[in-house]
């Protein structure tokens, strides 16, 4: 069974329909195939056939997620808590200012950054190298990317668990481990002090994420000419200037939008955290979405909103300036 | 890089590549086994990483104490009846997006986009005072219909990827035979997306049949509980019992893997193809 990345193994010179047929996330020639769209014909006809495929989503998505996204938005300018709906007034930013007074904010903000930084940072870092050591054929090495894809098919929730676990204290598999390996002499009580606790919750992330990149690079990789290897090759250059100087700006744009959206899911991705440790030890694990879980737990909509758009306008804040930061490199050509 | 590679090279790169297959692979291993064990070995020492008596009970009990089997089977009707309905719907917008340039095209994309930015808790309430006003809290049509447009979006991304890495010079040829627009998409194109098509398929069924927090919101009466709900019903009622939760857990991975396996290289091919294109 050839796997994705085998059927994507193109010869440099045919790049564009290399790159279009095998829809590998290679560099710049995804985006040439567009061009030779057909011209846009302002017909009634094909005006009302866009809107008649396009009419189905769109209802869905505006009546079951846009409506509920704007009408939560607005609940957070408002005094909105389930144990007294009597008085659902505008209040300005009170919720805002709730949130930001919170003692524990500061302690969300700072587990917020180790989630995401380390997280996104292993698994780059990881994903990279095996995505490397991916690229030369060998055998079982379509089973091998099978295996490695598994977490992927496990819920955010279940991953926690699976992981809460291994790192029981008492009859966990990962005490057990590292005692046989001489590496701690007692168990090591994990999920109950916050230090490693957030560790204990990054690994798990780690072990969930590593994939994704190591197939968006890998694809990557394969759209890579090999002549240019050859020429770097014949100009002495070692491994890591090959890699500096050729594989890294050859695939910039996969590697910046894949950063990209990864910390946009991560940030976003309360599941992990929820089931492994529930915010605990004494709410110290918490990251902003899980933290806006328990507000809306205790019922305080107004303010888990508030915390909402918070998140969404970080997002948007970083969105910008990532791509504006890794802009002029993208133009760059290899 | 590609070239030579030197036997030292090989080396490490076959050991990194084992250990990082050990490490994926173990956690899996370890909620298997533990399942497998009698309830009451699971908490013995020292531990057995592959236990002399092998125990079904764990499962039993789930069946007997828990109605595993309505959840199991809530969490099916669900989540096939959903990702049918939510991949069709997505073919269309998949198309249209693919084959076309109109000026609202972009702003649909990044509608798309922001849907994947925003905090699912925020639109909870709303939602729940929705569907009470449709009538379909704890309904499972309700959460059907729900989960068809949390898929929508990824799902038109991915199929989209899939539509433009096919020439358009073959439905202009079936055109130029005679096929309409409608002919030349479900005669010639579907055809040849078969691999998408179930890829985003199977993607969708995986998201719905993983989701919890809509579930738990929408869900409240035992019988219409899905698999992660009734999960998460295990933590918070008795301090987690982890016989019952191992065996539900590998019974709740199970069908995603299977269903993955099957079709992981399609998967890898949707993501990079849609993806990254965004």
């Amino acid at each position: 069974m050839p796997t994705a990345s085998e059927t994507t193994e193109p010869t440099g010179t045919q790049r564009t329909t290399a790159a279009g047929a095998s829809g590998n996330g290679g560099a710049r020639p995804v985006r040439k195939v567009r061009q030779g769209r057909r011209k846009p014909e302002f017909t009634a006809r094909r005006g009302f056939m866009i809107a008649l495929f396009m009419a189905p989503a769109a209802v869905f998505v505006a009546v079951f997620t846009y409506y509920p996204m704007i009408a939560g938005s607005q609940m957070a300018f408002r005094n909105w808590k389930l144990t007294d709906l009597t008085d659902t007034s505008w209040i300005g930013l009170k919720n805002f200012q709730d949130v930001f007074a919170d003692p524990a904010w500061s302690t969300v903000l700072g587990n917020t950054g180790i989630w995401v930084v380390g997280s996104i940072v292993p698994q780059l870092v990881i994903g990279f190298a095996l995505a490397l050591w991916l690229r030369r054929r060998f055998r079982f090495r379509g089973l091998y990317q099978a295996l490695i894809f598994f977490p992927w098919a496990i819920s955010g929730f279940l991953i926690g668990i699976l992981f809460r676990w291994m790192f029981n204290s008492e009859f966990g598999v990962v005490n057990d481990l590292l005692q046989k390996a001489g590496l701690i002499d007692e168990p090591v009580a994990w999920l109950a002090d916050p230090k490693t606790a957030m560790f204990a919750v990054v690994v798990a992330n780690v072990w969930y994420g590593v994939t994704f990149f190591t197939i968006m690079i890998l694809a990557a990789l394969q759209s890579i000419p090999e002549e240019l290897y050859e020429a770097s090759a014949l100009d002495g250059a070692g491994k890591v200037r090959t890699l500096f100087q050729i594989t890294i700006p050859y695939i910039r744009v996969t590697l910046v939008l894949t950063v990209l959206l990864r910390v946009i899911w991560i940030f976003n991705f309360p599941d992990l955290i929820f089931g492994m440790t529930g915010g605990g030890p004494n709410n110290e694990t918490h990251i902003v979405t899980t933290w806006m879980i328990k507000i809306t737990q205790q019922g305080d909509y107004g303010r888990a909103s508030a915390l909402g758009l918070i998140v969404v306008a970080t997002l948007l804040v970083f969105a910008t300036f990532f791509l504006l930061a890794t802009r002029e490199k993208r133009e760059v050509k290899p | 890089m590609i070239g030579k590679e030197s036997t030292a090279g090989r080396a490490t790169k076959f050991t990194f590549l084992g250990l990082w297959l050990l490490f994926t692979v173990f956690p899996l291993y370890w909620i298997t086994i533990t399942s497998l064990k009698a309830p009451g070995d699971i908490f013995a020492f020292p531990i057995a990483y592959w236990p002399e008596h092998f125990s079904l009970e764990n499962y039993s009990g789930l069946f007997g104490k828990a109605d595993f089997g309505v959840y199991l089977t809530n969490s099916l009707i669900i989540a096939t009846v959903a990702a049918a309905i939510a991949t069709v719907i997505s073919m269309l917008s998949a198309y249209v997006l693919a084959r076309f340039e109109f000026r609202t095209k972009s702003a649909l994309l990044m509608a798309a986009l922001v849907t994947q930015m925003i905090p699912t808790f925020i639109a909870l309430g709303p939602l729940y005072l929705l569907m009470t006003d449709l009538k379909m809290v704890d309904n499972r049509l309700g959460l059907i219909l729900v989960y068809i447009a949390v898929c929508i979006p990824f799902c038109t991304v991915m199929l989209r990827g899939f539509f433009e890495n096919i020439p358009d010079a073959l439905e202009e040829a079936a055109m130029i035979d005679g096929l309409s627009r409608f002919g030349a998409l479900f005669k010639v194109l579907l055809p040849v997306m078969r691999p998408g098509i179930v890829a985003a398929f199977i993607f969708n069924f995986v998201n719905c049949w993983n989701e919890l927090f809509l579930s738990v919101t929408l869900m409240n009466s035992d019988s219409n509980k899905t698999v992660p709900t009734a999960l998460n019903g295990f933590i918070s009622s008795f301090n987690i019992d982890w016989g019952s939760m191992s065996a539900a857990a590998v019974l709740t991975i199970l069908p995603t893997m299977v269903l993955f396996a099957f079709a992981s290289r399609h998967i890898v091919q949707g993501l990079t193809a849609g993806a990254v294109k965004g």
